[in-house]
């Protein structure tokens, strides 16, 4: 009976392995593998040319930058409203911890035509930003430009470091903080030696989820920036790219989604390697 | 008085906390806030700590009024519950905490944590994480951190609460032998009388938000002042038919309660009760359950079902078993107080008792 129903389990183990080993080959690896293949289908030496152009090159640094920004924004606003949501009672708590989500269920078309009505010539924040121009005689432009980019950017990937930190601080409680707090160390004190350490894996994590979309993100980016060579970010290029339709750009457009492959497999295998680190880590200190 | 707390009143909106508070505890000793939970003892505990604000009255330490002075400046130490040791840092990081706040030289912070760490028995255990200790030593920690800073007033919140019961008496003993000797007035909150009775120099008794009676553990033990300290400490039984049991009357009471130590049961032929074997009354043993040191017997008489202990070096008995009873005394109570009441049959008789 046992060994009956020991190697039924085992049976069952097999086919799910087989199911998901397939639905993952099909699904994913063999997608990324042709990205690949088709970005080196005309030579290396064209696969080379196509990522110095000039717009490629352009698209590189403005999605770079973009990242970078929105992380950093991003990485000091999750630590504050997590800080805030976990530490803190207040009225409207729930609220504010239901508004933070919204980028995880909006679609980002609307998240960037939404930017586009407020900043845009049409938009109600459009007066005040001419009114600042004229005051400080700069030209700032948010729609189809860099700032409008990286808003949508910043906009996007909001949750992910403070969706990543809230659950470790709500598990750490608040006692240890009130210890600290009653020996009279100050606040910062505090987050440095008590809350820091303790978050220091999630946030990481946070982080790497944060850039990785950050990298990628095509529809609210799409709404706001039209000028290639300028504002496109790589994902805008490659989709110029491919629309010109030639096959030596669509060759082209493969080459640079080539760049982004090898930028989410270094940011998965990253994140393997801190989720390994933290599990072990974790495991001296937790009881 | 070294802690002094006048007056104090506490709301959590329309829930009363703390009514009427008013503790005085000497310099130099170990006193227990003893209640059920939700008694209000972690409030009051925490409102001299400086954790939580009164609404209105003073809390005096050392002669200063304290209410408005920051908690860090008090000079107090807090064992907390679950002892809240910072899990990131090893056992010395977390007794050097407090100390480098204050800005102590390095040599100073070595010195002080070395003579803690003796005096509490931590000895190499200084490079451990919290969760590398037992519940024993996690406690030892929390102890060592709380003096680290050489507070006049150590504050515990039910300090044994996470600790397995086996060790539990053993780190009772330990925790007051060690309080003593280092001489900080000290203040712990306990839901376990045998805890703060065995602990204790002082018990403050808490209930619904207010003191019901404070003294040192004998005085509370064999004079309860009202109705909930003599039901609540002690293995006490309400009995309502009280005057229905020879040599007590009714008077104006409204019920009383008996401790197992009050009542005495023995057999017909028993000589040693024989001076006072008219005064007893019948009683049939509806129970019996092995308590490790004793038996426990309930017995029925009339109405009333008394619950007593019976050595084991005595006869065994058996249920069904008719026998003799006595009641010594009991604590009989009104609406507020609580009244010693002697058998007065027995008053200026010879007795011999177990």
């Amino acid at each position: 009976m046992k060994s009956n129903r020991k190697s039924g389990s085992q049976g069952i183990k097999w086919v799910l392995i087989s199911v998901s080993v397939l639905f993952m080959a099909i699904m994913l690896v063999l997608p990324l593998v042709s990205v690949i293949v088709n970005s080196l289908s005309l030579g290396i030496p064209f696969y080379l040319k196509s990522l110095h152009t000039e717009y490629t090159l352009s698209a590189l640094m403005v999605t770079l930058l973009a990242a970078v920004i929105a992380v950093l924004v991003n990485t000091f606003f999750g630590i504050v409203a997590a800080w805030l949501i976990t530490k803190f009672s207040f009225k409207g708590k729930q609220t504010l911890a239901a508004l933070i989500d919204i980028p995880f269920s909006i679609s980002p078309v609307i998240a960037g035509l939404a930017f586009l009505m407020t900043f845009g010539r049409l938009g109600w924040a459009n007066s005040y930003i001419n009114q600042i121009n004229q005051l400080f005689g700069v030209d700032i432009k948010i729609v189809f430009a860099l700032p409008g980019v990286v808003l949508a950017t910043i906009f996007v990937t909001f949750p992910f470091v403070s969706r990543e930190i809230i659950p470790v601080l709500h598990a750490q409680g608040t006692d240890e903080e009130e210890a600290a707090a009653l020996m009279g160390a100050s606040g910062f004190y505090i987050f440095r030696k008590i809350t820091f350490p303790h978050i220091k894996w999630a946030l990481l994590y946070g982080v790497i989820l944060c850039t990785a979309r950050a990298l990628g993100e095509f529809g609210a980016v799409n709404a706001l920036s039209k000028a290639r060579g300028k504002t496109f970010t790589l994902p805008l290029e490659i989709d110029a790219l491919y629309l010109a339709g030639s096959s030596d750009s669509i060759t082209a457009a493969f080459a640079v989604s080539s760049i982004l492959v090898i930028m989410a497999v270094t940011v998965i295998v990253a994140r393997n390697i801190l989720e390994y680190q933290a599990g072990k880590k974790q495991g001296r200190y937790e009881s | 008085m070294y802690v002094e707390l006048k007056h104090i009143h506490k709301n959590y909106g329309s829930y009363k906390a703390s009514e009427d508070i008013n503790i005085g505890i000497e310099k130099g000793k170990l006193a227990a806030l003893l209640g059920p939970s939700g008694s209000g003892k972690t409030t009051i505990l925490r409102m001299i700590a400086g954790l939580e604000t009164p609404d209105s009255g003073d809390i005096i330490i050392d002669g200063k009024r304290v209410n408005d002075i920051p908690p860090a400046e008090r000079g107090i130490g807090f064992v907390f519950q679950n002892y809240a040791l910072f899990r990131y840092m090893t056992v010395y990081e977390n007794l050097a905490f407090g100390l480098e706040i204050k800005k102590v030289p390095k040599k100073q912070i070595r010195e002080r944590i070395m003579e803690l760490m003796e005096l509490t028995g931590l000895n190499g255990l200084e490079k451990r994480y919290p969760n590398q200790l037992s519940g024993g030593q996690r406690q030892r920690v929390a102890f060592a951190r709380a003096l680290a800073p050489n507070p006049s007033l150590l504050l515990l919140d039910e300090p044994f609460a996470a600790i397995d019961a086996k060790i539990r008496g053993e780190l009772r003993k330990w925790l007051r032998d060690m309080i003593h000797k280092v001489g900080v007035t000290s203040i712990f909150v306990t839901h376990d009388q045998d805890e703060a009775v065995e602990a204790a120099d002082e018990i403050i008794i808490t209930n619904q938000g207010r003191i019901e009676q404070s003294g040192p553990p004998l005085q509370i033990y064999k004079s309860p002042g009202t109705p909930f300290v003599a039901e609540f400490i002690g293995e006490s039984s309400k009995v309502e038919g009280y005057h229905q049991l020879k040599g007590f009357d009714k008077g104006k009471y409204k019920g009383a309660v008996i401790r197992p130590e009050f009542v005495e049961s023995f057999k017909n032929d028993n000589l040693k009760f024989k001076d006072i074997i008219d005064y007893s009354e019948e009683g049939v043993i509806e129970d019996i359950s092995f308590r490790g040191n004793c038996l426990e017997v309930k017995l029925r008489v009339g109405d009333i079902l008394l619950t007593t202990h019976r050595s084991l070096e005595r006869r065994p008995v058996e249920i069904g078993e008719r026998m003799h009873v006595i009641v010594y005394r009991m604590y009989a109570y009104d609406d507020d107080r609580a009244y010693l009441l002697e058998n007065k049959e027995l008053i200026g008789k010879e007795m011999i008792t177990f």
